[in-house]
This record gives structure tokens, C-alpha cells and sequence, in this order.
């Protein structure tokens, strides 16, 4: 297995590595007439298009996401400039979603908070996932007293309700300058960040207890390879299926937490529109203008089950207990 | 067994410690706390500044004010809310029985829900109810808890009225009616809406637990022998099924506390309940110092004391299991 595992690929192409050619007799029937493909992430791509739900989950994202990159162009509206002449308006088909109190276009502020509340998910996603990682990795490779301490920590990490101090961390991490990114955007990732890698963490670690045991690290360190090298080229690509499915759910769960976050008040700040300030402003008028309160969440709600059926998907394709 | 609960206990001192360090560092940081509320005061000098910082130790260095802190604490003095001036254990000896009561009774509905739909869904897996109750569990995993509470509030309390008296269906706030006697009736009424929130979020992930569980179960040898010696199939299910079906979903849920606390913030805030959480949010506004690390250590506690809870109900549920 190579870290080509990404579900990258397309069904048929059968690309580089591994499976090298096989007689045609010995390729099994597959229910549809296509070939099925024989490389890692040719499998692993064509396992994830049987799984309808994830397959629209994706498109959903990849529409959400291209919409969102591509606000500016998508809608013809200020998300920022105050129009008083149109507050709280229906959805209408000249404001697809309505207006909100400011009498701005809701789907446009929609739109540009997707920008945030993506980035905020998948970079919070990527930073835990790599502290995670870290961390696992380290605990399952060394064992004894370093798996221990990073594990009791772990425990400790987990123990705290994490909402509390998530919110504490926020109100840390807000006190310092941070650079770029409005709306303390930078201090919502981090400190979502610096709350979620446990998982991962324990994951990764699990897989390095048994993949260590293996044949090919014992030849790898028999030929001189470091333990660096070990770690990074030869055990984590064979670990790599559980922390992909992992981090795309985290994924989603970071982008709920943005938005509970900002819904509570502590997250990013007004006038920047994330989903969850969205909602947050929607509150005071949810009687005269549902449609204010219904939308921003919605589009939460499907993104986050789309990203669900993803990481359903990929671990349907990636666990190699599906192997038929 | 005692041996054991006493072994937890024990353990349960340096990470309650380590709790209340990382915390009380924390606070620390953020700016703010006893002396921003008379910085802009006029009236105080910059001499009345200091002799009030040093009165009130706020010049001594961290580690004496951490350890005059920490001594206070075993002591059973737990400080002063900055913001009612009220001592914080009175604070929040007020607010946990509201957060109690909320959750104890929203805890028994989603597992009321939960365990039934759970087990029909597993008996007859891959049937049409079977599809619908996982696609509806899948959903309900993904609904953001504050979204779906703005849902109900539009509905049951907005939009949908009592044909009678015209007035909203559901209340949309607060314990009971101000300025009524107690009635059991009318706590009832207020209790639906946040209870509702709560349940049917939590609900969605414990069907999935138990349908997990007793799809498990369902394969086990012992339930092939009770159908064997000719147990009656209902008996079968709800009798030996459901007893070990059961035990890890109500585990998982002692395990769950913190993030039900979470849940629990969202609902006291959206529905005025003066629990914990929402005391949380408020002091966090504040930056009320004690208030906020008494709420994190009785939180801490409570997880603690829950997942030796859990631990140990599955021992007595569960005659395989052994703790040494």
C-alpha cells in the first residue's frame, strides 16, 4: 500500500503502482459492466461511487464550495452594504432567500460566510488532524513513558467539557494580536483546533501499536532507515485510511462548532457573516422574519450531513475489511 | 469492587488538579477580571488602583495567588461572583438543580426514543423502517442542537397556536409562568420545548448506538439458545436482547456528559433556563473569575464522577466483566 490511498483517481484509469497486469479472465465481474480498477485508489474511488449518498455528499460540498469561492461572481449583491429601503424582506425571486435586518441579500451573506465557515472547518481540520497525528504517532511508535504521558494528557484534554473551555481558549486567544484574518477567525481555529485532535490522536495511535509489529518497519530499521523516516514514509501511509475519514468528519463537526461558537457569541464577529452569527443575529427576529433564522442554519445542516455521507463513504472505501 | 472505586478516586485528585492549574492559568491570561471594572472609573486614582490590587492580593505573584486560590478551595470558600457579589457556591447552588432537572428529564426522554427505535431498527434491519429510522439517526447526528431548538420555537411557539386561547402553543422561555403558584402542569408545559431540543438531538446518535448494540447482540450465541429452547421471540428481544443491548448505550452516555452539557448550554440560553450553562455564557461575557472556575471544576468533577459511573454500572450490568 502507498500513501496513494486518497481516493484520488478516476474509476477506470488504472494509474501508476502496485497491481501490475492481470489476464482478463482473472478480473471478477463487478454488477455494473464497468472494469474494475486495479490500483489502491482506483479500488477505494470506485468502492466510493456504489455509495450514492456519498457521492451526492460530494457534489453537495463541491457545489457549496465553488459557490462560496466564487461569491463575487455568483451573486450580484454587497453582503456588507446596509440597504434600509429593503429590510427583513421575503424570499423573493429578486432576493432568492430574502433580506435580512440591515436589508441585505441573505443568500449572498450565505455565500460569502460559507467562505469562512469552510475555511475555518477544514483549516481547523488541518491543524488537528496533524497534532493528532503528532501526538498518536509518537505515543504508538515510542511506547513506555512517552505513550503514557501523551496519552494521561489526552485523557485530561477529554475530561474537561470542552465547550467551557473552548470558550475560555477563545477569550485567551483573542487578548493577543493575532495577524491576518478578520474577525478573530485565526483565534476560532486554533483554539477549535487545540480541542479536537484527541480523537485522532488515539486513533493514529492505534494504528502505530500494531503497525510497528510489522515485517516491513523491522526491515526498514534493519537497513538503517531512522526513526523519523520509519514513522513518516513507511508506517503513516499504511495508517493513513483511518485519519482520512477521520479528518473529513472532523471537518464537519469544526464547522458546527464555528457556528455554535459564533451562535453563542463567541465566535467570529459581526459584520464578518459566518452561519453561525447568521443565526446568531436571526434570533431577534425569527417572529417577523423566519426565513432569517431558517436558512443560515440549513445550509449548515446540509453541509454537514453531505460531509457526513462523505467520511461514511470513504470509510466504506478506504477499510479494508471491504475488500472483496 | 471497592477496591477499585477507591483506586478511581484517588486517581481522579491529580487530574482535578491539573484541571483547576490549566484553567486558573487561562483566566489569567484574558484581559480583564476584578480590576477592569473599576479602571474607567473616574472616581479612582491610580494610588486607589494599587492599594485595592494589593487588598485584594491581585499584586501577590501568580503561584501565591494560585496557591491562596487552591487553599481557599479545600476550604470550602469558593470566592465571590464579581458580578452579584454572591458567593459563588450560592450561585451556583442555585443554577445545578436547573441544569439537573433539565438534563435528568431530557436524558430520560432520549433514551425513552432512543432504545425502542434502536432496537426495531435492528430487529428488522434492512427493512423499510429500518432505512428510514437510520437515514432520520444520520440526520438527526448532523442537525446543529441551536438550529433545530430555533426550528421549534418557530413552529410551537410562533407559528402554531392553542385554538382556545390563542396564545403560543409551547412556551418559548423560562422554567414556568412568573408570578403563578407552582404547578406541575404548567413546569410540564415549559419543559416541552427545551426537553424536545434536547431529546430528539441526542436521540438521533443513541439509536444508532443501540441499533448497533443489538445487531450485535442479535448474532450472539445465547440468543440462539433462548430461541432454541423456544423463548417466545418478543421475550427474546426485550428480555435478553434489550438487558445486553443496553448496558454499553447507557455507558456511552455517562461517558457523553460532557458534550450533553454542551447541548445543555445551547438550550439554556436559546430558552432563558437559569442553569449552569447559560450562568457559563453570562459569566464569560464578564469575565466573572471565580464564578467561571467553580463552574469548570464542578463540571470537571461531575465528568470525573460520571465516567467511574460508567465504569462501574458496566461492571454490575455486565457479570463479564472485572475490575481488579
Amino acid at each position: 500500500m502507498d500513501s496513494g490511498v486518497g481516493g484520488r483517481g478516476s474509476g477506470v484509469r488504472t494509474s501508476t503502482a502496485l497491481v501490475v497486469d492481470r489476464t482478463p479472465d482473472t478480473q471478477p465481474l463487478t454488477p455494473s459492466s464497468r472494469v474494475r480498477p486495479q490500483t489502491m485508489a482506483g479500488l477505494a474511488w470506485w468502492r466510493f461511487t456504489r455509495h450514492r449518498m456519498a457521492v451526492a455528499g460530494l457534489l453537495v460540498v463541491a457545489v457549496l464550495g465553488a459557490a462560496s469561492t466564487l461569491a463575487s461572481w455568483v451573486s450580484p449583491y454587497d453582503p456588507d452594504k446596509p440597504d434600509l429601503q429593503l429590510q427583513l424582506r421575503a424570499p423573493s425571486p429578486v432576493h432568492l432567500l430574502g433580506t435580512d435586518d440591515l436589508g441585505r441579500d441573505l443568500l449572498t451573506r450565505i455565500l460569502y460566510g460559507g467562505r469562512i465557515s469552510l475555511s475555518i472547518g477544514v483549516l481547523a481540520m488541518t491543524l488537528a488532524v496533524l497534532m493528532g497525528t503528532a501526538v498518536g504517532a509518537a505515543a504508538g511508535y515510542y511506547g513506555g513513558a512517552i505513550d503514557n504521558l501523551l496519552m494521561r494528557f489526552t485523557d485530561l484534554m477529554l475530561s474537561i467539557p470542552a465547550l467551557f473551555l473552548l470558550i475560555l481558549l477563545i477569550l485567551v486567544l483573542r487578548s493577543f494580536p493575532l495577524p491576518f484574518l478578520r474577525g478573530g477567525v485565526l483565534a476560532i481555529v486554533l483554539a477549535i483546533a487545540l480541542l479536537s485532535w484527541m480523537t485522532v490522536a488515539r486513533l493514529v495511535r492505534a494504528a502505530f501499536l500494531s503497525l510497528k509489529e510489522q515485517v516491513f518497519v523491522e526491515a526498514a530499521r534493519a537497513l538503517g532507515v531512522g526513526n523519523g523516516r520509519i514513522i513518516i514514509r513507511h508506517i503513516l501511509p499504511n495508517a493513513a485510511s483511518p485519519i482520512i475519514v477521520a479528518a473529513t468528519l472532523r471537518v464537519a463537526s469544526s464547522i458546527i462548532t464555528e457556528s455554535g461558537l459564533s451562535f453563542l457569541g463567541f465566535g467570529v464577529q459581526p459584520p464578518t457573516p459566518t452561519w453561525g452569527n447568521m443565526l446568531k443575529n436571526a434570533q431577534d427576529q425569527m417572529i417577523t422574519a423566519p426565513w432569517t433564522a431558517i436558512f443560515p442554519g440549513l445550509f449548515i445542516f446540509v453541509t454537514v450531513i453531505a460531509i457526513n455521507y462523505v467520511g461514511d463513504g470513504l470509510r466504506d472505501a478506504l477499510d479494508p475489511r471491504h475488500l472483496r | 469492587m471497592g477496591a477499585y472505586v477507591l483506586r478511581r478516586l484517588v486517581q481522579a485528585v491529580p487530574l482535578l488538579w491539573l484541571i483547576s492549574l490549566v484553567v486558573f492559568l487561562l483566566l489569567h491570561v484574558i484581559p480583564g477580571g476584578p480590576m477592569a471594572a473599576y479602571e474607567n472609573n473616574p472616581d479612582m486614582t491610580a494610588e486607589d488602583l494599587h492599594r485595592l490590587e494589593h487588598d485584594l492580593g491581585l499584586d501577590a505573584p501568580l503561584h501565591v495567588q494560585y496557591v491562596r486560590w487552591l487553599a481557599a478551595l479545600v476550604h470550602g470558600d469558593w470566592g465571590y461572583s464579581l458580578a452579584s457579589k454572591r458567593p459563588v457556591l450560592v450561585e451556583i447552588g442555585d443554577r445545578l438543580p436547573n441544569t439537573v432537572y433539565l438534563m435528568g428529564v431530557a436524558t430520560l426522554v432520549t433514551l425513552l426514543l432512543a432504545i425502542p427505535i434502536g432496537i426495531f431498527s435492528a430487529v428488522r434491519q434492512y427493512s423499510t423502517l429500518d432505512h428510514v429510522v437510520t437515514t432520520v439517526a444520520f440526520m438527526g447526528h448532523s442537525i446543529p442542537i441551536f438550529w433545530f431548538g430555533l426550528i421549534l420555537i418557530i413552529v410551537f411557539h410562533v407559528m402554531l397556536r392553542n385554538p382556545l386561547s390563542g396564545a403560543p402553543l409551547f412556551p418559548g422561555g423560562g422554567m414556568y409562568t412568573l408570578g403563578m403558584p407552582f404547578s406541575l402542569l404548567d413546569r410540564l408545559h415549559h419543559l416541552v420545548l427545551p426537553v424536545g431540543m434536547l431529546a430528539v438531538a441526542n436521540a438521533a446518535t443513541y439509536t444508532r448506538y443501540t441499533r448497533a448494540s443489538m445487531l450485535e447482540v442479535i448474532g450472539q450465541d445465547y440468543i440462539r439458545t433462548a430461541r432454541a429452547k423456544g423463548t417466545p421471540e418478543p421475550l427474546v428481544i426485550w428480555k435478553h436482547g434489550l438487558k445486553n443491548a443496553a448496558t454499553p448505550v447507557v455507558t456511552i452516555l455517562a461517558l457523553d456528559l460532557p458534550a450533553l452539557f454542551a447541548g445543555a448550554v445551547f438550550t439554556e440560553t436559546m430558552f432563558s433556563w437559569p442553569g449552569m450553562g447559560r450562568l457559563f455564557i453570562e459569566s464569560a461575557f464578564r469575565v466573572d473569575y471565580a464564578l467561571l472556575m467553580a463552574i469548570i471544576m464542578v463540571t470537571a468533577a461531575l465528568t470525573v464522577a460520571f465516567n467511574l459511573l460508567a465504569d462501574v454500572t458496566y461492571a454490575v450490568l455486565d457479570p463479564r466483566i472485572r475490575y481488579g
